[in-house]
């Protein structure tokens, strides 16, 4: 059986007069419905340009896309634009970061949730509003037959997001993207806005992407998780697994720098050093070796001259890595765990 | 709402109130004696001075301008001098309400000779605005949509030449070859739609509009161009375009609303400025309009003229400038107060 969305070797490119960035270099995940893919990675790691190409977002700018993007058994990439407007907000809806600039200041936040309901049914407008009243009150604003007609500049943060959630939920599509949904938002709001999600996705049964950097919200969310660096993926598979037993530095980067609530104030926070990777002329070989600390660790100079495999991960399961490492898991049991939970060390000694 | 717009009528007033008195003040500054230009040529110093006295310019200037600005309320009587008044009374001649003075070179009260000029330059603005908005904003929007492409290049190339050509030139080209030599169109005199009916008052009124339109396109093309790339670059055009909706939805939609308000804000000025004649235009073309008198006043040293068209000109930007933030309103609901 295959899943809902399977996204096979997706390849982005923007040609610049500089050369070729490549944004998405050979991507490959897949969900299911019911099921949520977290996607994490620095800024410029590729996130959103990937799963904006689900929705044909580059079609129309220089972006050279290819691969496969199969929705429900249709490759996405092989569809005209009309066809793949069809699809847009009714099978694939899509949620941003930042929800005030994401929705049309001119616009009631009732007329803009009804368009997306008037683009794919044929129904009345006051149906649509309706419909939208109905949505609006489903997520969670209050008086909503009377908020309907609010702009978006006369509702809150929170408020807001709850309006596009609906916006994107009103057709009920099998697919909701959610790039960095809660980043804009304050914490208390954030955590509101990911239990909704999770109400939702179980009403709905749809699958979701949720792009973020935020490794509480794919701790919270996430089944699978899709961890992104220059464009690549450099480790995949179930959450729980990536979150105990992950086997690539960059993601040990990421788990160091969450800030421990239970440590002692005065700890230190342990950043990734150095800075993302240009897409324009990434390093060679691996892309994340010029920061890494376990580059030593690999005979010769594999790390600067190939790009790994992604391979099975040690600890087994559906588990992927890209990393040289041969011993990873003792890598990151020996040197990584001690620092990030010393706690966690002393109890298993 | 309500209350902004009465406050903003209220302090349009206070802007005329200042104008005339501005206007007044600069009138008197000059050398010339403006009884001396109302008596004519080789007048006798004994004339000039009761064509002074009949006019009011014996009176000092701010007296002159509290009596003009009565009149505007409540209109007054000619001539001025209560004696001459009662030697003659066969001579008083009323100005009724709102009277702005009496032209001494015209020989005819100000208010009605401006009523006679307005629908002349009123229907060359209007025509002249329309040819310009219609086609700066689609062309702009065309631009914009093609960006980058010769399509692009040669809109807003084609529309800063013709920015750049006088209109005086493209006046007289518009008359010399599709009017005269060509003879496409008649040459054209201003006929008013109760004489030729709308066909007969608006294809007289296509030369010099197309003249005025050419050169006012321009600032249209490419403010819509700029506004419009400007727009699509946000981020609710891409919810837009996630929504699924049809381009053309988008773009009419979505992006061209966005483009609105500074294309309003331009329109706004140009259309009550054009109101108050153009000048250049009006003079090659021979239409007899406010900007045609405008030049012709200032060159007798008319005061009651010049002043009566500074304020109507003066009251037309104060106007527009009221309509435009109206709609600011109407356009973008976070400009809405209380």
């Amino acid at each position: 059986m295959t899943s809902y969305l399977s996204v096979r070797d997706l390849v982005v490119h923007f040609p610049t007069v500089d050369g070729v960035v490549k944004a998405t270099d050979g991507l490959s995940y897949e969900v299911e419905r019911g099921k949520t893919l977290g996607i994490v990675g620095e800024s410029g790691s590729g996130k959103s340009v990937s799963s904006s190409a689900i929705l044909g977002l580059h079609r129309g700018t220089n972006a050279k896309v290819s691969g496969e993007i199969l929705l429900d058994g249709d490759d996405l990439l092989q569809l005209n634009d009309e066809q793949m407007r069809r699809h847009r907000g009714r099978d694939v809806a899509m949620i941003f970061q930042d929800p005030l600039s994401a929705m049309h200041p001119y616009y009631t936040v009732g007329n803009q949730i009804a368009e997306a309901y008037l683009v794919h049914n044929k129904v009345s407008k006051k149906a649509a509003k309706a419909r939208a009243i109905e949505m609006l009150d489903r997520v969670g604003i209050p008086q909503p037959d009377r908020r309907v007609d609010d702009y978006p500049h006369q509702f809150s943060g929170g408020m807001r997001q709850r309006a596009m959630i609906a916006m994107g939920l009103i057709n009920n599509p099998g697919l909701l993207i959610a790039d960095e949904p809660t980043t804009a938002l304050d914490v208390t709001v954030q955590a509101q806005i990911l239990d909704l999600l999770q109400d939702l996705q179980r009403e709905f049964n749809s699958a979701i992407i949720i792009i973020t950097h935020d490794l509480g919200v794919v701790a919270e969310m996430a089944d699978d998780v899709l961890v992104m660096y220059a464009g690549r993926a450099v480790e995949y598979g179930p959450c729980k697994e990536i979150l105990t037993h992950p086997e690539m530095p960059y993601t040990w980067g990421l788990l160091s720098s969450v800030p421990d609530l239970t440590a002692d104030t005065n700890a230190k926070l342990i950043p990734i050093r150095g800075n993302p990777p240009s897409l324009l002329s990434p390093p060679p070989g691996c892309a994340f070796n010029p920061r890494c600390d376990h580059r030593d660790k690999v005979p010769g100079d594999l790390c600067t001259t190939q790009v790994p495999d992604l391979t099975p991960a040690r600890s087994g399961g559906n588990h992927v890595k890209r990393c040289h490492l041969a011993n990873p898991d003792e890598v990151y049991v020996a040197e990584v765990l001690p620092e990030i939970a010393p706690d966690l060390v002393k109890e298993t000694p | 709402m309500f209350a902004y717009v009465v406050r903003r009528c209220f302090t349009g007033v206070i802007m005329l109130v200042v104008m005339s008195f501005v206007t007044y003040f600069l009138f008197f500054a000059s050398p010339l004696d403006p009884g001396k230009f109302a008596c004519g040529k080789s007048c006798p110093p004994a004339l000039i001075k009761q064509t002074d006295k009949a006019l009011g310019f014996d009176k000092p200037w701010p007296v002159q301008w509290k009596d003009f600005a009565v009149g505007v309320v409540k209109g007054r009587d000619y001539p001025e001098d209560p004696a001459l008044r009662k030697s003659a009374p066969q001579l008083i001649s009323h100005c009724s309400a709102p009277c702005l003075g009496y032209s001494q070179v015209n020989l005819i009260n100000v208010t009605s000779e401006l009523k006679d000029k307005i629908p002349i330059s009123a229907s060359l603005a209007l025509v002249a605005f329309l040819m310009w908005i219609a086609g700066g904003i689609s062309l702009g929007a065309i631009a914009a949509l093609t960006k980058g492409s010769i399509v692009d290049r040669g809109v807003v190339g084609i529309s800063l030449v013709f920015y750049a050509l006088p209109t005086f030139w493209m006046g007289l080209f518009l008359i010399e070859f599709p009017a005269i030599k060509w003879g496409l169109v008649a040459v054209p005199s201003y006929t008013s739609i109760a004489d030729g009916g709308v066909w007969g008052w608006l294809s007289n009124l296509f030369l010099p509009a197309l003249t005025l339109a050419l050169f006012y396109m321009a600032g249209y093309v490419r403010i819509t161009r700029a506004f419009v790339l400007e727009s699509m670059s946000e981020d609710y055009l891409r919810t837009a375009k996630a929504k699924g909706l049809a381009p053309r939805k988008i773009l009419v939609k979505h992006t061209m609303r966005a483009a609105l308000t500074p294309i309003v804000t331009l329109a706004g000025l140009d259309f009550a400025g054009l109101l108050g004649g153009a000048i250049i235009t009006e003079q090659v073309f021979n239409f007899n309009g406010l900007g045609k008198l405008a030049v012709d006043s200032i060159q007798t040293f008319d005061l009651p003229t010049t002043l009566g068209l500074v304020l109507l000109l003066a009251a037309f930007v104060i106007v527009a400038n009221i309509i435009v933030d109206i709609l600011y309103a109407v356009i973008d609901p976070r400009v809405r107060v209380g």
